[in-house]
């Protein structure tokens, strides 16, 4: 962790000047805000900061996209899992241990010939986060909340993904409490492939519908 | 409510930046005003926290980063919900007369509480007005308060894919009205419908919306 450090993170891969949110640079003093509302509360008794240490590494450790690709490996490899997944996706994906906040009522979205499925929150941030983790920083940013569901294969195509006018696109508005999972389509080539050597085919943006395996 | 948060269609709104799969926080500042607000003894309503964020002035709103406005509503909830008062947050120290409270959250209960799966679906003796293939029209609303129901989709029709149950209706909960529980539908919208005769013939938008925001068309 590190408060501002433009170099050496490995956050940004396309040489722009890195932003911490939305386009702006924070101002330098959050961080030093921040600070003092949790020494104050925690003065006040009204947080336990080992609770924010553990609540940190979840985050950080625990949850994030390979949860994700676990699920879609497995309903790659196993109809029968494929099938509880698409009928119930929170129960199925419960049976692989990923649980929690914002993961209430997870519907998993398979793509296939002809159908890509895409998902953004326009109101806010919403995002599975027991599958997926935190979401990145692009897709709470403005320009993917007002964009994704005008201009889809617009956005697709800056993520480099360009679908042929034969494939529908299937935008997911996160509205409520209902969250998606996109089931992306199983690379060619891979019959011979185990679970795990699958799963590390699936990338977090296959899961957003922002790019293809 | 109306506001610059009800970001879907909208033009000239900035870059979209691709990253990779590293850690979701960027700064230490970040990943501690994440954790204050899951821990914060203000959690708890998803919805009147969301609007909170969102009735942050539009363009201070825009201005700000993601967790910066999660910080900023983390402060508002603090001093509205009576945790903190005005002069202890402005100053940063405790009062010296105020009772010491118990955290809500401690070390030993993250792993459970972060791992604990609620539901938003409530058990009601209502029937929903719609069914599965049934076309509606999302209804022209233009609330003051907290709504789910994005801009561009009010006055367009689109078919109901699926009833998801009885869900917390976010118009009610946010605002003191109890969870007031409504059949939500995800309804599958023609692109064309929303957006005109530019868009791609096959393309559709689907939006999880409650019974409230719709009506028969």
């Amino acid at each position: 962790m590190h408060d501002h450090d433009h170099n050496g993170h490995d956050h940004h891969h396309h040489g722009h000047h890195h932003d911490h949110g939305d386009g702006q640079d924070a101002p330098s003093d959050i961080a030093l805000r921040v600070k003092a509302l949790e020494s104050l509360l925690v003065e006040k008794g009204l947080v336990d900061p080992a609770a924010l240490d553990a609540i940190v590494d979840h985050f950080e450790h625990k949850v994030g996209p390979r949860n994700g690709a676990r699920v879609v490996a497995r309903a790659w490899t196993d109809p029968a899992y494929r099938e509880r997944l698409l009928a119930d996706g929170t129960a199925a994906i419960a049976e692989l241990g990923h649980t929690g906040g914002q993961g209430e009522h997870i519907v998993a979205v398979e793509n296939a010939p002809g159908v890509h499925n895409l998902v953004v929150c326009t109101l806010c941030s919403c995002y599975p986060w027991p599958v997926l983790g935190l979401p990145p920083v692009w897709y709470k940013s403005s320009g993917y909340r007002s964009r994704a569901v005008i201009d889809p294969r617009g956005v697709l195509a800056e993520f480099g993904t360009v679908l042929g006018d034969e494939t529908a696109v299937r935008v997911w508005d996160s509205t409520a409490e209902v969250r998606y999972l996109v089931i992306p389509e199983r690379p060619a080539g891979t019959a011979g492939l185990d679970e795990a050597a699958l799963a590390a085919l699936v990338t977090r943006d296959g899961m957003i519908g922002t790019a293809l395996l | 409510m109306n506001g610059v948060h009800d970001m879907g269609g909208q033009h000239g709104l900035g870059p979209i930046v691709p990253e990779g799969e590293g850690s979701p926080f960027h700064a230490r500042w970040e990943a501690r005003t994440h954790a204050l607000v899951l821990a914060s003894p203000t959690r708890g309503n998803i919805d009147a926290g969301r609007h909170l964020r969102e009735s942050i002035p539009g363009p201070t709103y825009l201005a700000m980063t993601y967790y910066e406005r999660w910080f900023d509503a983390l402060c508002t909830a603090l001093v509205s919900g009576g945790f903190v008062t005005p002069e202890e947050m402005a100053r940063g120290q405790a009062d010296p007369a105020a009772p010491r409270a118990t955290p809500r959250l401690h070390e030993a209960d993250v792993p459970a509480a972060l791992a604990r799966t609620g539901s938003y679906v409530r058990e009601t003796d209502g029937k929903p007005a719609f069914k599965v293939g049934d076309t509606v029209r999302a209804r022209n609303l233009h609330p003051l308060g907290h709504t789910r129901l994005p801009r561009y989709a009010r006055g367009r029709s689109g078919v109901i894919v699926a009833l998801r149950g009885a869900h917390v209706f976010p118009d009610s909960h946010a605002h003191g009205g109890g969870e007031d529980p409504r059949p939500l539908y995800t309804v599958r919208f023609a692109a064309r419908e929303l957006w005109g005769p530019d868009a791609a013939a096959g393309d559709t938008v689907c939006l999880d919306l409650w019974e409230p925001y719709l009506e028969r068309a």
